[in-house]
């Protein structure tokens, strides 16, 4: 085990599970007949709790449209995104979000776009404007594999590299565009070699390795607010369950491939290694679980009794 | 009073509204010591350095996306895009990203983005250099869309964009940037939003907008000559449109006319001609008469692009058509 203290790895095992249960829980939900859709990053959850054990309050995040985990990693509030998922005013886009754009801006949570990889040039803009305001703060940009190959990631990136931007790039590279395998659609085997087109440093990381992910964004981390970003972490990972709530995941890879990765799952696997090293007990495993779930039944609970917005608020927040 | 050019008035909004306030900065290509293409930004560089200058990599999306992201942490950004034909490679963040952010987080954040960009033909720049797309911008909720036609008005509504908290397509145009008009010393700002009646005249209203205004002023001037009075209105602001300097107009002359360089079909004097005939209908004593660019790309032959081109004949032709002469 690396040198991280146990209240952190506890934390950051606190952190997937509420990932996990949150998603689960929204699928029981959806199922139940919620509006719209929405896209699990089931079996990713290492990457968002890692990289984010170690920002600070007043570091910033974008994310995607798979972007709960990042956004529950952030500290956003169960409740408030559980209440958007149901449409309603208490949500945190009051209903005009959804699953795909929650923000939270008092914990620097600037929000997911649905277009893949709009959100890299603007996680630039940030860095700037930090940058630009001598603030002490890095943005992490958190975005799919199939993001890598949009111009908006090569133009973001390549702004923040010759600007020298306090940003770091992490690709949760769950190894499908959408559908589609990366061997179908990027000769590249190692997605952090992208990284030299820009020159900058591009670290790969087993993204299912929840202490490898931390100990490689807390080095990344400091060394963006020292000033020698951009970085781009690639952590390889993968999503055991659909692209969203209408895929079964299941035409475009094999069950056996599915089955393997649910082996190598990132919760189960930091829990193992909490137990064996005597981090945490049983007893305090379960009341992680328990809490969680606890919590999770207030949070559908609230999102139930929230009123609808009315709909003349349509037309609320447009100025032109 | 002293004249300053249209370039030179955008510039000195730059200047004083940098001046004001350390948190406006400017970000676009060749913007530093080559000052933009047109100019407009010559010298700045020398004034505020490069942090607040800043020359960017020709990547459109970064350059809206970066505002963006910039806007959302405090700073006031102004992005030049050198030609609106190159806006459609930042579009995508324009339209999905900085006119939706405040609206899609139910308004957590504001978005004080000012995009500058130009267009419009008349310089044999050819297809990919000339177009008119104010009208792709004006369609997307959220955006506000100022089309400045002489150098005052752009001066006080660039200072007005700055200061608006949310985002701004500010949209100039190429053959203005060496017109001259008179321009105060002491500062001024212009609503968004307000039009303004820039020649009155009872016989028939005249809505144009940009290098347009112009070309109505000049066909104004040759009617007059006939005895037809266009009154020429000039809504300056597209998003949001000045609907009842419009319509007042339309009331007391009874007759309307929008003239436009976009392409014809689905341009923005499509709009206001709608508009006028929704809420003004039974003012009107004769159908409404749009006078725009034809259907087709700008050529490069300078007599193809002047046929394409709307022009002064164009609207005498079509005001004296409304006149029955």
């Amino acid at each position: 085990m690396p040198e991280m203290d146990a209240a952190k790895l506890k934390e950051i095992y606190a952190t997937m599970v509420r990932i996990r249960f949150f998603e689960e829980r929204a699928i029981t939900e959806y199922r139940k007949g919620l509006p719209g859709f929405i896209h699990p990053s089931i079996g990713q959850e290492a990457i968002p709790a890692g990289v984010c054990a170690f920002l600070r309050e007043d570091d910033y995040i974008i994310t995607t449209h798979r972007g709960h985990g990042d956004i529950i990693a952030k500290g956003a509030r169960l409740d408030r995104m559980m209440a958007e998922l149901f449409a309603k005013e208490t949500g945190y886009c009051r209903g005009k979000g959804g699953s795909m754009h929650i923000a939270d801006v008092e914990r620097n949570i600037l929000g997911a776009t649905g277009i893949v990889g709009d959100g890299i040039p603007i996680a630039a803009g940030v860095g700037l404007g930090c940058k630009m305001q001598n603030l002490d703060r890095v943005v992490v940009a958190f975005f799919g594999d199939g993001a890598t190959n949009s111009g908006a990631f090569h133009e973001g990136v390549g702004l923040a590299a010759i600007w020298s931007l306090p940003v770091l790039f992490v690709c949760e590279n769950n190894q499908f565009q959408q559908s589609t395998p990366m061997r179908d659609y990027t000769r590249l085997t190692d997605l952090a070699d992208r990284a030299k087109a820009y020159g900058i440093p591009g670290i790969t990381v087993d993204g299912n390795d929840a202490i490898a992910v931390a100990e490689v964004a807390r080095e990344s981390i400091e060394k963006c607010r020292k000033g020698e970003g951009p970085i781009l972490v690639v952590g390889n990972t993968y999503r055991t369950v659909g692209h969203h709530m209408g895929d079964p995941g299941t035409s475009y890879r094999s069950k056996e491939e599915v089955e393997e990765w649910k082996k190598k799952d990132p919760i189960d696997r930091l829990r193992r290694q909490l137990l064996e090293n005597k981090i945490a007990t049983e007893a305090e495993i379960e009341e992680i679980h328990n809490a969680t779930l606890r919590e999770l039944d207030e949070a559908v609970k609230f999102a139930q009794e929230s009123p609808e917005p009315k709909v003349e608020e349509a037309l609320e927040d447009i100025y032109a | 009073m002293r004249e300053l050019t249209y370039r030179e008035a955008i510039r000195e909004a730059l200047r004083e509204e940098m001046k004001r306030d350390p948190k406006v900065f400017l970000m676009g290509e060749e913007i530093a010591e080559y000052g933009g293409s047109y100019k407009v930004t010559l010298g700045l560089v020398d004034e505020f350095g490069h942090e607040r200058v800043r020359n960017t990599p020709l990547a459109e999306a970064s350059i809206a996306g970066a505002a963006l992201g910039a806007a959302l942490v405090g700073m006031r950004p102004v992005a030049e895009i050198m030609y609106i034909d190159f806006s459609f490679i930042a579009a995508d963040q324009i339209i999905n990203q900085i006119a939706k952010l405040r609206y899609m987080t139910g308004g957590m954040v504001k978005v004080p983005v000012v995009i500058r960009t130009q267009g419009g033909g008349g310089v044999a720049a050819g297809p990919h250099h000339s177009q008119s797309l104010e009208a792709i911008y004006a369609h997307i909720p959220g955006l506000f869309v100022v089309m400045p036609s002489n150098a005052y008005d752009a001066k006080g509504l660039l200072k007005s964009s700055i200061r608006e908290d949310n985002p701004v397509m500010f949209i100039e145009h190429k053959k203005l940037y060496g017109e001259a008009c008179e321009v105060p010393e002491e500062e001024y700002l212009i609503p968004l939003g307000k039009g303004e009646i820039k020649r009155p005249g009872k016989d028939i209203t005249v809505v144009a907008y940009s290098r347009c205004v112009l070309r109505a002023l000049n066909a104004a001037q040759d009617l007059a000559k006939e005895g037809i009075e266009l009154e020429v209105v000039d809504p300056r602001t597209l998003k949001p449109l000045d609907e009842d300097i419009i319509l007042s107009s339309v009331q007391k002359t009874g007759k309307a006319m929008v003239v436009y360089e976009a392409c014809r079909t689905g341009g923005f004097g499509a709009e206001i001609a709608a508009i006028i005939s929704e809420k003004a209908f039974d003012y009107l004593d004769a159908p409404i008469k749009r006078v725009a660019a034809l259907d087709s790309p700008v050529p490069f032959n300078p007599k193809m692009e002047d046929y394409v081109l709307p022009n002064e004949d164009n609207i005498k032709a079509a005001a004296r058509e409304l006149m029955g002469k």
